[in-house]
């Protein structure tokens, strides 16, 4: 397997007087998917926030160890809830943003050619995001992650924006990618279908201040896997127990808040 | 018997149409014409679009025109250049960093409010009678629009954008350049459409001060010896001259902006 290990000690954050996240700890083994669920606003966008070094922890830290590949331009990369797309840039010039100044001209055309093979969007290469459906957008994006051949993928609800077909269709095309680039990947969602179909490592949150309630382990690759399958179907089914009464109370905090 | 849904989502979608907006322009122009040939409008107040043509003709014939129009052409190049070059700077300085964006601010706000063709006879002072006086009211005043405008689009830039710059682990430059330039641009062209016009404005007002050659002039001069003809010919030069402007700010949109 490629990819870091990614290891979180005792990490808590607060906004102000508000703690979001209380003494994390946990490790993303190399190649690992670690998906990470909990109510709205237990702070799971907040904890890959702080992964991936774009906020600073009120307390605790966050290392890596293993060995990044040469060809990696970006260690640890995201993939965004709303896509990130630049609508000036043509989607092979999206791709190309973070080659720039690192590869050469030709370097940068052969990378975007293999990623864009690789997420289908070929004959898509110069057309412009406003173009394309919100499903095409986030293959963007996720074309863009690839292409600095990252060593772990940090996605934040890749799917959430979009609708249920296809969010259908492109988990499965996640599962085949994410396990051909074999990178360590930490999966944010609310979904729980989603869950249980790409984790390996399920990481439950409780509201906030996030804390970890429970750990998971689906010991079965993720490629084959169907979300009706019975066993993965079962652990869906302990998960929403889980978090049901969590998320009511989330849902009625934000409503009087 | 079932009621038939009333269709109520009329109106409220404006669309442009090129042919009404030419057709009203030659319309009032006609109408114009029919009144001075009637002798319902006065020439010496009002001449006609025919006799304002044949000035201008004479005018372009004899070489005139050039001549206070190219004194004009560069003044509005150069102070509309300095005001904006300075102006983005300044607007991108505000943007991006905090320890310029309140000092900076509070100068433009205190400064923005006040009429520029005020300050010529201050410019007089400081530059003298020639060119440097009227390029720096150019420029003074094209220079704080173009900073609000530019502040203004980099503030409107998602920093969700900038934020996936910054995870790709793009350099502070790069961020500027393929984020922050990009997406302010169509506040900043935005702001041009506006500093154009006050560049004209404030062109002639200063040419009116002291200039013996440029349009400015040229309409004042014209207006002390009661030529109406060259006077209001002095006028069509000015309006061409801003919707020709006005016209290459929109092909540099198109180009510029496609993407939108």
């Amino acid at each position: 397997m490629t990819g870091l290990r990614l290891i979180l000690n005792n990490i808590s954050h607060a906004y102000r007087d508000l703690t979001v996240l209380d003494d994390i700890g946990l490790t993303a083994e190399p190649g690992e998917v670690l998906v990470l669920v909990g109510p709205s606003g237990c702070g799971k966008s907040t904890l890959l926030g702080i992964m991936g070094g774009m906020l600073r922890p009120s307390g605790g830290n966050v290392s890596v160890q293993g060995n990044v590949a040469e060809d990696c331009l970006n260690p640890l990369t995201y993939v965004f809830q709303d896509f990130s797309l630049l609508p000036w840039r043509t989607v092979a010039g999206n791709i190309a943003l973070p080659l720039e100044a690192r590869l050469s001209r030709q370097a940068r055309a052969e990378r975007v050619a293999e990623v864009l093979a690789l997420t289908g969007l070929t004959e898509f290469a110069k057309a412009w995001p406003k173009q394309l459906s919100g499903g095409m957008r986030q293959r963007v994006g996720i074309a863009r992650a690839l292409a600095v051949r990252p060593a772990c993928l940090l996605m934040d609800e890749p799917l959430s924006a979009l609708d249920a077909q296809t969010r259908d269709l492109l988990l499965d095309e996640f599962s085949s990618i994410i396990a051909r680039a074999g990178t360590t990947t930490i999966y944010v969602t609310h979904n729980l279908s989603e869950a249980v179909r790409l984790g390996q490592q399920i990481v439950v949150l409780s509201r906030r201040p996030g804390r970890i309630r429970a750990t998971i382990r689906i010991d079965r690759p993720i490629a084959g896997r169907s979300a009706r399958d019975p066993d993965l179907l079962e652990i869906e089914e302990n998960l929403w127990r889980m978090i049901r009464d969590d998320a009511a109370a989330a849902e009625r905090e934000r409503v009087d808040a | 018997m079932p009621d038939p849904v009333r269709f109520r989502g009329r109106g409220f979608a404006p669309q442009d149409n090129a042919w009404a907006s030419a057709g009203t322009l030659l319309g009032l122009i006609a109408l114009w014409q029919i009144g001075a040939s009637a002798g319902w409008i006065k020439s010496v107040f009002l001449p006609p679009p025919v006799a304002i043509a044949t000035a201008l003709w004479h005018l372009t014939v004899s070489g005139e025109l050039w001549k206070h129009l190219s004194a004009s052409l560069l003044r509005l190049g150069i102070g509309w250049v300095a005001g904006t070059v300075f102006g983005v700077g300044m607007g991108l300085a505000v943007g991006l960093w905090s320890a310029l964006r309140s000092p900076i601010m509070a100068v433009v706000a205190a400064l923005f409010p006040i009429p520029k063709i005020a300050l010529v006879p201050l410019f007089i002072i400081w530059f003298g009678i020639g060119e440097g006086s009227k390029i720096a009211t150019l420029a003074f005043g094209v220079f704080f629009p173009t900073v609000i405008a530019t502040a203004g689009g980099v503030d409107n830039v998602p920093r969700g954008l900038i934020r996936m710059g910054q995870s790709f682990g793009l350099s502070t430059g790069a961020i500027v350049r393929t984020l922050v330039l990009p997406g302010a641009l169509p506040a900043i062209l935005s702001g041009f459409r506006v500093t154009t016009s006050i560049a004209i404005v404030l062109l002639v007002a200063a040419e009116m001060i002291g200039a013996e050659q440029g349009i400015g002039a040229f309409v004042l001069s014209a207006g002390n010896l009661y030529d109406t003809d060259n006077l209001l010919a002095g006028i069509v030069v000015l309006s061409v001259l801003g919707l020709i402007v006005a016209w290459g700010i929109g092909r540099l949109e198109k180009a510029l902006l496609g993407w939108r």
